[in-house]
């Protein structure tokens, strides 16, 4: 199977879906690669580096488009590129395919597969194929970066013999994976940084960014589907903007990162706000793509505001094109692996490959059917130290596993009984003739009554609970004893008979056993306490 | 009228055996699960007493008593970490029980008196002593090989297959004279049988390794169960059949449940000889990797900047009776707002679900408690993992090393974790006798020592450190 990696020709993308490394890792899964000429140059990754990693290095984007049978992109492909894919062939690449139903047709024409790195569902597992994730973490760095260049003063705090500066007030709203990065950047800067976020549940991951968390004197919990935040009521908005205004007059960077999925982004740094920040400060809106958190971001430009400078730059991740091409190109191997390479099993049921697959041979399978509900959506307070690359707060892992592992367990009991019965015919079939004696038929009855005994014990047993598997020996140990009663059926008549001693003396021998074993139980259960 | 009512109240004493088992699929039931078992064996003997099978009370009750005192003391004295033991001796009485019934049966007068269907009699009961006697040596062996009177180490005897199965054929010989002989002239042929069963059930469980004891206590529990059975069958009597085939179902799965734990089938743990092929090897800087240790300090440093820690502990926290340490270790870091949870592979330790008891014994909650499907996809989100006592079931090797003989065994991930620290006691290889690259990985730190005493240090050294 033969994958291509075309060049990206969106103005001012200069990320590529491949590096030399993952050219390597996609090569013993299976591939062997086509890089367009060209492709890596913006990220620093020349053509030579392909080819010594084991791509064919080919010329112009129809040799890529036209002639694999697999496309790794990063932008959602243009027209033309979407119509120059082969028939058949497949696809990946974000593609925001709520936002873009054209662009889904044109693939559905090609009846391309084709899966989304967007659509990836945010689980546990999916983590390493998480590219939102790995770009919100570059973009969050970046802010940070962009905001230290135009801001006229240090970040971190001095004190030299020409005078003391203060240390930059960093405002961060929204603790996502670029609000935790962006944090993380300033931090290690030397600011004072502050977080905000509608979920209490990232409050712990913030301080162990070493941030503070600002919390208002309302309740009302932000957390949405998927690790985002959802949108709030009226009375909280009012208590933010309070909480806002007056942080406007401390800080002098504020980087906003609220996104709420498939919305215009929330509106959360108004034009009071810009106006009450101090001449120099500077605001970074990593929402501009998606309208704006600040009134008045302008989407690809640098603005002015009575002094205040907003940036509303959509590319910042393109900014760092090499760490954001080698981690793009991470996630898409690894989402390949899923796929087992280029065995390209496109499993259906797999959580991870349903939830990033949008057209499956040309037939539209976005959005996936609703899973399992999952529980409440808490983040898992993933990180507790800066590290280079804050993992998404991802939800729970879905409860879905555990029902699954119940229906196998019963599988010998019904073969073995089913044998038993055959052997137990065979055997009638061919010994008995005539009436059977009152022996085999009270023999039969005991069997019978033997079979549905070891099953009922089969289905009982399977219900107890692994933690008290001890007792369960101990009490069934015990209820084993009740052979005492055979031993008791020959205690009678002349007791210095050879049979009743024996007797007895099996009596003594199953009493120890039944005292002992209910006892033990007793004495192991009263121990287990919630 | 008689039979009558004692069907009835062996009908109430099996319904009340079956709820018993019911009762403990969750610990808030399973006290009452207890007393409905109790209640149902009160039942059974009560009934059969009253019946006019019996008559010699003078020995009976002396028998009673006797046996119910020698019971309710060992159970009173029996140490928790001491129960693998104690069940396995208790099966040994249930084994020894139905040898003594099966020979009463065959003296007694009934089985002489037979005329129609001596045969079936007569080879329920050379099926009864059969099992009776495995059960019985089997577990006795087992219960030395406990308390380690016997090596861990397995018996492996030249032509051992060959052995059991001339054992085995043997004895079905020697039943084809029992059940064809006059009167009791076949007591020299089920004697000898006798002998033949307790020599399979020695060889049998002797040629087992010590990793490998869960599955056999839970295998030596299943067949007490089938003894009862067996039991049954032989005396007519309903009870006995129903309330064998449940214990038997009981241990049956209880086997199936830890072979899967191990990933290796039934056969290939009964006829052992596991873990046998590799020597002990002690670990040296320089071969296969560097060990690093730790030191209690650093330990303490490290769980006092945690916030969550998960406790693997194996049958080595039950050999140091470290548990009572180990829970105040859990307090002290809980009440520091560490999140503290413990992780049970589920053949950690000697007995299916023993380490839930040690931990129970010292009031560690059982909500804290996780089984290994529940807690083994946290391992990579957690900053510290103790791991106490145990080797094999945290082993990567078997997931990793296709040469390794627990290959494809399910372990605890521990080495995603952020740093694993293993007490060990001293350098040797696990029960399994199998290396353990975790100690050569980079997260991972040992401390040397008696679990115990490693525990207490870090105890001290936590309440100095707050």
């Amino acid at each position: 199977m033969r994958v291509g990696i075309p060049t990206e020709i969106h103005p001012g993308e200069r990320r590529v879906a491949a590096t030399p490394d993952s050219v390597r890792r996609l090569t013993a899964q299976g591939f062997t690669v086509r890089v367009q000429a060209g492709a890596g140059q913006a990220a620093s990754f020349p053509d030579d580096a392909y080819r010594e990693a084991g791509a064919e290095v080919a010329e112009g984007p129809a040799a890529v488009w036209g002639e694999c049978d697999l496309v790794l992109k990063v932008r959602p492909p243009a027209d033309h590129e979407a119509d120059g894919l082969r028939e058949g062939a497949s696809l990946v690449s974000f593609l925001w395919p709520a936002q873009n139903n054209a662009l889904v047709e044109r693939l559905a024409a090609r009846r391309a597969t084709v899966l989304a790195m967007d659509a990836v569902p945010r689980i546990t597992r999916a983590q390493k194929m998480d590219a939102l994730s790995s770009m919100a973490n570059i973009a969050g760095y970046r802010a940070i970066v962009e905001a230290a260049a135009e801001f006229g003063s240090f970040f971190t705090g001095q004190i030299t013999a020409a005078g003391k500066v203060p240390p930059a007030k960093v405002l961060i709203i929204g603790a996502g994976v670029a609000g935790l990065a962006a944090i993380a950047a300033a931090k290690g800067l030397g600011a004072v940084v502050r977080a905000f976020d509608t979920r209490p549940a990232v409050k712990d991951q913030v301080r162990s960014l070493g941030a503070e968390f600002l919390e208002l004197d309302f309740h009302e919990s932000g957390e949405g589907g998927g690790g985002y935040a959802k949108e709030m009521s009226p009375e909280f908005i009012a208590a933010e903007h309070k909480l806002f205004l007056q942080q406007a007059r401390e800080v002098d960077i504020v980087v906003t990162t609220a996104l709420i999925p498939g919305k215009k982004a929330p509106l959360l740094w108004t034009k009071d706000m810009v106006e009450a920040m101090r001449p120099g400060s500077v605001v970074v809106d990593l929402a501009a793509e998606q309208g704006g958190n600040c009134e008045l971001t302008v989407k690809g430009e640098r603005v002015e505001h009575r002094g205040v400078k907003i940036l509303g730059y959509p590319d910042l991740t393109c900014r760092l094109p090499t760490v954001a091409s080698q981690l793009y190109a991470t996630n898409v191997v690894n989402l390949l692996d899923e796929l087992k390479g280029a065995q390209w099993n496109v499993n259906l049921k797999d959580e991870v490959i349903r939830g990033a697959l949008v057209l499956h041979e040309g037939r539209l399978m976005w959005p996936p059917p609703a899973r399992a509900s999952a529980g409440p959506a808490g983040p898992a307070p993933t990180q507790a130290a800066p590290k280079p690359a804050p993992q998404k707060p991802v939800e729970p892992a879905p409860a879905v596993a555990a029902p699954a592992a119940a229906p196998r367990k019963r599988s010998w009991i019904v073969e073995a009984i089913a044998l038993v019965l055959l052997v137990g015919w065979l055997v009638a079939k061919l010994t008995l003739t005539g009436e059977p004696s009152p022996a085999t038929v009270s023999l039969l009855q005991h069997l019978t009554v033997f079979v549905l005994a070891c099953f009922v014990g089969w289905q009982v047993v399977w219900n107890v609970t692994p933690a008290l598997h001890t007792p369960l020996m101990a009490v069934t140990n015990a209820i084993s004893g009740i052979i005492v009663i055979g031993g008791m059926l020959h205690a009678h008549g002349d007791w210095t008979s050879a049979a009743a001693i024996l007797g007895i003396a099996a009596v003594l021998l199953a009493t120890i056993n039944v005292a002992g074993g209910f006892l033990v139980t007793q004495r192991m259960l009263r121990m287990f306490r919630k | 009228m008689e039979s009558v009512l004692l069907t009835l109240a062996y009908l109430a004493s099996g319904v009340l055996f079956i709820l018993s088992l019911r009762g403990l699929s969750s610990q808030e039931t399973a006290r009452r699960g207890n007393l409905y078992g109790m209640f149902g064996m009160f039942v059974a003997v009560v009934a059969t007493a009253m019946s006019n099978h019996v008559d010699a009370y003078v020995p009976l009750i002396g028998a009673l008593v006797v046996g119910g005192a020698i019971g309710a003391t060992m159970a009173a004295r029996v140490a928790m970490t001491a129960m693998p033991e104690m069940v396995a001796l208790l099966h040994s009485f249930v084994g020894a029980a139905a040898v003594l019934v099966g020979y009463a049966s065959y003296l007694g007068p009934e089985a002489q008196a037979a005329t129609g269907g001596r045969g079936i009699l007569l080879g329920e009961i050379f099926a009864d002593v059969l099992i009776g006697a495995i059960t019985f040596t089997g577990s006795v062996v087992a219960f030395l090989k406990l308390r380690g009177n016997l090596s861990g180490r397995p018996l492996l005897l030249p032509g051992r297959h060959l052995l059991n199965l001339t054992l085995f054929v043997g004895s079905l010989v020697l039943g084809v004279f029992f059940v064809q002989a006059d009167g009791t002239d076949g007591l020299w042929a089920i004697a000898a049988m006798t002998v033949a069963a307790s020599l399979l059930g020695v060889h049998l469980v002797m040629a087992i390794g010590g990793a490998d004891m869960p599955v056999v206590v839970s295998m030596l529990n299943s067949y007490s169960g089938w003894t009862a059975s067996a039991a049954g069958f032989m005396l007519s009597n309903d009870l006995l059949i129903v309330t064998g085939a449940l214990v038997g179902s009981s241990g049956a799965i209880l086997s199936y449940i830890m072979c899967k734990a191990m990933n290796r089938s039934i056969w290939n743990v009964i006829f052992g000889g596991f873990g046998a092929e590799t020597t002990v090897k002690t670990y040296l800087p320089g071969e296969g990797g560097e060990v690093r240790e730790v030191s209690v300090d650093e330990l303490v440093e490290r769980l006092l900047h945690a916030k969550n820690v998960i406790v693997v502990p194996g049958y080595g926290m039950a050999v140091a009776r470290a548990q009572h340490a180990v829970h105040e270790m859990t307090q002290l870091l809980r009440a520091r707002g560490c999140d503290v949870r413990f992780a049970i592979h589920p053949v950690a330790g000697r007995l299916p679900g023993h380490m839930n008891v040690l931990l129970a014994e010292a009031d560690v909650p059982y909500d804290v408690v996780l089984e290994m499907d529940e807690i083994n996809e946290d391992f990579p989100h957690t900053d510290v993992v103790l791991v106490i006592g145990a080797n094999d079931i945290v082993n990567p090797g078997a997931q990793t090393d296709p040469s390794s003989p627990i290959y494809g065994m399910p372990v605890l991930e521990v080495w995603k974790a952020g740093l694993s620290v293993v007490l060990k006691r001293g350098r040797g290889a696990g029960y399994a006798g199998v290396d353990n690259p975790l100690f050569y990985d980079e997260n991972a730190r040992l401390l040397f020592g008696d679990a115990r005493e490693s525990m207490d240090r870090v105890v001290t050294a936590l309440k100095a450190g707050r």
